[in-house]
């Protein structure tokens, strides 16, 4: 990528962090796991990575300590460099506003990173989808439509809970967004963005500036619903694979869609992989009488017992007679003998002693909190 | 931070590995591919890091192309250091001329100039063959304890089979009074592990020396160890009793693997406090379809498996379509098991294909002549068309 198009990243590691409470109660979105080895953000990381971004910000705001451990010095993703490279950037209290209310203050904080990169162009992401995403082609339909400011939306079918935590777009033939609705308790096939943005970093830079003398913080409606017609807004329609994490019952349905080899390949194509912290763990074990049936694992399990439609993180311990059943079992859970869960979502470390049940459906998960033992 | 370091380890990887045959055709022998997602180099270079030493050399010779991408920078290894780090030494050329690596002694000689860089105390000389866990700073506290000018790691074997190492006779404070290579009548059945802790100022003069001699084959086991024994410096046996296996042919390197899914043998690797690093593979977690049979196997990352899977260890990427069996094998990373295939007690190397229907290896009760069974072996890159046949013992390096 030639310097006159170089894209800067900044990734939102707290957006939606109310989401899904009972995971984000001890991390950020960005840290949630999923899919057996992977958190968030790594999604969003390796999307930048691999379409060529290599300087990000990452802005934080509460609990990121299991964050900073998952990135360390960002080698994983190729991002512990000399120039450019990783930035975390913990929240900078202002005198003004203290912690950030909203994405324009947070941004702000964020200035004097923007103002040190030689990048063009920046690329604004949250970590509450789950998407194997080039950018560059926004990139190009940014510069192309000489747009100030370029929203990613999907075609969506939402109903009231996810919309109210959502913003939906209209667009005219040419793409240019003409209406917003942010946050709308209504229900319906939308538009609906998907929190990325494409922006020139000097236009960023001064709106941002002018948006916080005004006393604005919020991006959604300050910026992109008050001024659609100030500014030339298009949207960029994405019809590719992507997950959203709106609820716990999404949460739980975007890992077992895994378990569909359609979705696998979508989401984790050979030519762009998506790449996460290494544990150095040892390749899973199956035991004498293992079985396992249509199920993701990780290594470092060991399963002597018996699994099927789950999900298995790092470092699982299956005992002999236990039987799993269309469940998520995060990294270092240990199943005891006999157990039998179902419909179940264990965070990390949590242990269920032998002969317990957890029985949960489909559309209400058990959750067992981080460290639980049952 | 560049001060001197107290032990500098030298590891001998430019073994070609001849008894592997097609395995090491295109990479030497500690290149490797071992239990589901390691390399042989894996185990030393873990344990060095594990015991604290922080320096290595890697000596390179046969085919490094592979070991050299995969040892890179170290990093994997947390051997990417400021000052020391691991650092892949090939034979290299001078102003008075350029040789191959002539023999262990002769390796370590050509590289004195990188040893002397750290001036160290003490040299640990090892080999990229063996899969083991081992504690090298006991091993250095062993030596300095008993002043030792030289400490070589010996683990029991059985008597019977003494013969066929070096062996080690030492007196009741295991101080070593005589080495005999490969003796028809032990005297003792503690053999060299080829693991040796030097004091580098005595080490450097013996290396100078055995240069100098031309009859000399330059060799850790034939000259360095005889010549101090015979001039009567200190040598002490350190006993090793942990899991050893050298992995170097077809049968060792099967039954090596095939040893971390039986749960009587002493190798483990979930060991947290001793983790065997290595360059992990980018994929996500293996998949485990419906049609899937999965029991007694190792499995990692990248693989989906759709057929069935018994006493078997799986590599990176490893694909099993449905109805294919693989029993009493290892599959390396990024092959493939078409439709109706059946792998038994065989070796199968990285990204092979094997066609729909093919038929590899044998169990050994079906085969009447014992001296014809043996592991069967596909070696890397070959593709074995739809139906046929790799008879037991068969290696294959091209394609059928």
């Amino acid at each position: 990528m030639t310097s006159e198009k170089k894209v800067l990243g900044i990734v939102f590691a707290n957006m939606h962090d109310s989401a899904i409470k009972e995971l984000t109660d001890v991390r950020t979105m960005g840290s949630v796991p999923y899919g057996g080895r992977y958190r968030l953000i790594d999604f969003t990381l390796s999307n930048m990575v691999n379409s060529g971004i290599d300087e990000v910000g990452l802005i934080t705001k509460a609990n990121y300590q299991s964050l900073m451990d998952h990135l360390g010095s960002g080698r994983e993703w190729d991002l512990a460099r000399k120039r450019g490279g990783l930035h975390i950037l913990p929240p900078f209290g202002h005198s003004a506003f203290g912690i950030y209310r909203g994405r324009l203050e947070a941004l702000g904080s964020a200035l004097s990173f923007m103002h040190a990169s030689k990048a063009r162009y920046v690329v604004l992401a949250d970590c509450d989808i789950i998407t194997n995403m080039d950018l560059r082609p926004i990139v190009e339909a940014h510069i192309e439509k000489e747009a100030d400011i370029t929203v990613v939306y999907q075609k969506k079918k939402a109903d009231i809970q996810t919309s109210a935590q959502s913003t939906f777009f209209s667009m005219d033939e040419d793409g240019r967004v003409v209406d917003v609705l942010v946050h709308p308790m209504v229900s319906g096939e939308f538009n609906m963005g998907l929190d990325i943005t494409v922006m020139e970093k000097s236009f960023l830079e001064n709106m941002v500036v002018e948006a916080l003398s005004r006393g604005q913080y919020d991006f959604a409606r300050d910026i992109l619903q008050k001024r659609t017609n100030q500014y030339r807004i298009y949207g960029y329609e994405y019809d590719g694979l992507v997950l959203s994490v709106n609820t716990m019952k999404d949460y739980y349905d975007d890992n077992m869609a895994l378990l569909d080899e359609n979705v696998r390949a979508q989401l984790f194509p050979e030519k762009r992989p998506v790449y996460t912290k290494i544990r150095d763990e040892v390749p899973a074990k199956y035991g004498l009488d293992a079985s396992a049936k249509n199920s993701l694992v990780a290594d470092g399990c060991i399963i002597e017992g018996e699994v099927e439609n789950s999900i298995l993180f790092r470092g699982v311990h299956v005992q002999k007679g236990a039987k799993i059943r269309n469940s998520i079992l995060m990294q270092g859970t240990k199943v005891g003998c006999k157990c039998i869960v179902q419909h179940a979502i264990t965070d990390k470390n949590v242990t269920i002693k032998d002969y317990r049940m957890l029985n949960g459906s489909a559309e209400y998960p058990v959750f067992v909190a981080k460290n639980g033992v049952v | 931070m560049f001060t001197k370091k107290e032990c500098v380890a030298m590891l001998l990887a430019g073994g070609q590995g001849s008894r592997l045959y097609v395995l090491t055709q295109q990479m030497a022998k500690p290149a490797v591919p071992y239990g589901g997602k390691y390399r042989i180099i894996d185990f030393p270079l873990s344990n060095c890091v594990n015991s604290g030493i922080d320096t290595v050399g890697v000596l390179t010779q046969y085919q490094p192309l592979v070991l050299n991408e995969y040892i890179g920078n170290g990093q994997p290894w947390d051997l990417d250091r400021a000052h020391g780090g691991v650092h892949v030494l090939p034979p290299y050329q001078t102003s008075s001329g350029a040789q191959w690596y002539k023999g262990t002694a002769n390796a370590i000689y050509q590289n004195m100039s990188f040893i002397e860089r750290y001036d160290p105390d003490y040299v640990l000389i090892l080999s990229g063959d063996h899969i083991y866990k081992m504690d090298y700073a006991q091993m250095l506290e062993f030596h300095k304890k008993n002043n030792a000018d030289c400490t070589i790691a010996v683990l029991e074997v059985p008597m019977e089979e003494a013969s066929r190492f070096g062996i080690m006779n030492t007196r009741d404070d295991q101080s070593v009074y005589e080495f005999e290579e490969k003796p028809a009548h032990p005297k003792s059945n503690l053999a060299s592990m080829g693991i040796y802790i030097f004091n580098w100022k005595k080490l450097h003069r013996y290396l100078t020396e055995d240069e100098a001699d031309e009859n000399s084959s330059n060799d850790f086991g034939k000259n360095i160890i005889p010549t101090m024994l015979e001039r009567g410096e200190k040598l002490f046996a350190y006993q090793f009793d942990g899991y050893w296996k050298d992995v170097g042919t077809i049968d060792s390197l099967w039954e090596a693997n095939m040893d971390l899914l039986n749960p009587n043998v002493a190798l483990d690797l979930h060991d947290p406090s001793w983790k065997i690093f290595s360059r992990n593979p980018v994929s996500p977690p293996h998949y485990i379809a419906p049609t899937a049979q999965v029991q007694n196997s190792m499995v990692t990352e990248g693989c989906t498996i759709r057929g069935m899977l018994d006493f078997s260890i799986l590599f990176a990427g490893v694909t099993i379509e449905e109805g294919a069996v693989v029993r009493d094998s290892i599959v390396m990373p990024g092959s493939v098991i078409k439709k109706g295939a059946v792998i038994e007690y065989a070796i199968i190397g990285e990204n092979v294909e094997i066609g729909e229907h093919v038929c590899v290896g044998a169990r050994p009760e079906t085969v009447f002549d014992k001296s014809k069974w043996g592991v069967a072996v596909v070696g890397p890159n070959v593709k074995v068309s739809d139906g046929a046949v790799v008879q037991p013992k068969q290696m294959v390096g091209s394609d059928i």
